[in-house]
């Protein structure tokens, strides 16, 4: 399992990405259309065509980001998951941080500059 | 001799593309964004730059972790993007400049850097969104380009410094090349953010405006950074700042600064644009 470096954060280094080939692989044929289609027929044989370890596997039928991340996840790959299951990227930084995909983009509004229109 | 006439520096986010494809740009959430974009595009219709050479990173279209380059330079014809999975339109193919292409990659070659050298690569929103941004319409049929990609994915990743001096490296090839065409470089992605982690949604815009200044007056401050260090500030994508430092590198001396404006939230990042030219 991969441990955050500092608070909330997974570095993507070699040992991630030693553990993570595999998951990444998967999600990167997510490029595709027709390799979308296929995961979304079988979701587990797609997983298990890829060899996912078991975490891997069962973090990805269960949508959980975070344990794809501590499992070698990069979130590049991750992106075309998220893409896949038609969520965009506040919608995964909501399941991330634990949040309505509103109160994450609300979180970034916060921080905002430069916007005088919006 | 080639001449570098401008830099610009800008966000990459596929969330800007999807903006230009649905036409929603004078949205009140993207208004002040595209109105930044006013000035530069006015730059570049009155200048013309014959060739684009343009910074980016792929993020997982044609470089996978099987066979991931630090540092690639295209050296193609033509450069065509692809479904990357989420649904951004693909746009027209970009075309290259082979000849300048050859040129950079001799002379960083000859000066200790070895890059990739790639003759057939797609490339990704890094390259395709700053060029429909820059170019309304995707009118860049007569804009030739380079795309040049710095890994920011897969830790250990070029350190800040040496990002710089590649850019650098490339400035003085374009000014060394023997032809009469201009050059604009480009600078994408960046600035904080992070999308992954529970710290997901992180900005630091504080440390995005002093970046953005300093690149101006004293970029070598900002190359003292490690990668790690940028993570901890800027988030874990604000390591994407390589690009800018690249851009920056290859302007080598002072510019003068036409543009410098920041916005945020532009989807989960903070989006700078600047202009920088060189003095002559």
């Amino acid at each position: 399992m991969i441990e955050p470096i500092i608070e909330g954060t997974y570095k993507f280094d070699g040992v991630a990405a030693k553990l993570g080939y595999n998951l990444n692989k998967m999600c990167f044929t997510f490029n595709e259309e027709r390799c979308r289609e296929e995961f979304r027929q079988d979701e587990a044989a797609y997983c298990d065509k890829f060899k996912l370890n078991p975490a891997q596997k069962e973090a990805i039928l269960k949508r959980d980001i975070i344990a794809l991340l501590r499992n070698g996840g990069s979130i590049y790959y991750l992106a075309k998951f998220a893409g896949t299951l038609g969520l965009n990227v506040q919608d995964v930084g909501g399941i991330m941080t634990g949040q309505t995909t509103e109160e994450f983009q609300a979180y970034l509004d916060s921080q905002g500059v430069g916007k005088h229109n919006g | 001799m080639a001449k570098i006439l401008g830099a610009i520096g800008t966000s990459h986010v596929p969330a800007i593309g999807v903006a230009v494809d649905r036409g929603i740009e004078d949205t009140p959430y993207w208004k002040d964004l595209f109105a930044a974009y006013v000035p530069v595009r006015e730059w570049i219709n009155e200048n013309k730059p014959d060739i684009a050479v343009l910074f980016y990173n792929d993020h997982g279209l044609e470089m996978f972790l099987d066979k991931k380059p630090t540092f690639s330079i295209g050296c193609a014809d033509e450069y065509h993007n692809a479904d990357e999975g989420w649904g951004i339109k693909p746009i027209p193919p970009l075309t290259g400049e082979t000849d300048l292409s050859w040129h950079i990659v001799n002379h960083l070659i000859e000066n200790d850097f070895d890059p990739t050298v790639c003759q057939d690569i797609k490339v990704d929103h890094g390259a395709t969104v700053p060029m429909s941004v820059l170019y309304p319409g995707h009118k860049y049929q007569g804009t030739k380009v380079i795309p040049i990609a710095i890994n920011c994915e897969r830790h250990p990743m070029p350190k800040p410094s040496r990002s710089y001096a590649f850019g650098k490296a490339i400035g003085d090839a374009i000014r060394s090349w023997d032809s009469g065409q201009t050059v604009v470089v480009l600078g994408t992605g960046g600035l904080s953010h992070q999308l992954d982690g529970e710290r997901a949604g992180y900005l630091n815009t504080e440390f995005d405006q002093m970046c953005m200044d300093k690149l101006v007056t004293d970029p070598e401050s900002l190359t003292h950074y490690t990668n790690d260090e940028l993570t901890e500030i800027a988030g874990a994508q604000g390591v994407e700042l390589a690009m800018w430092l690249a851009m920056r590198g290859a302007c080598s001396g002072p510019v003068d600064e036409l543009i410098n404006v920041l916005i945020a939230p532009i989807s989960n990042t903070a989006a700078g644009v600047q202009l920088l030219v060189p003095k002559d």
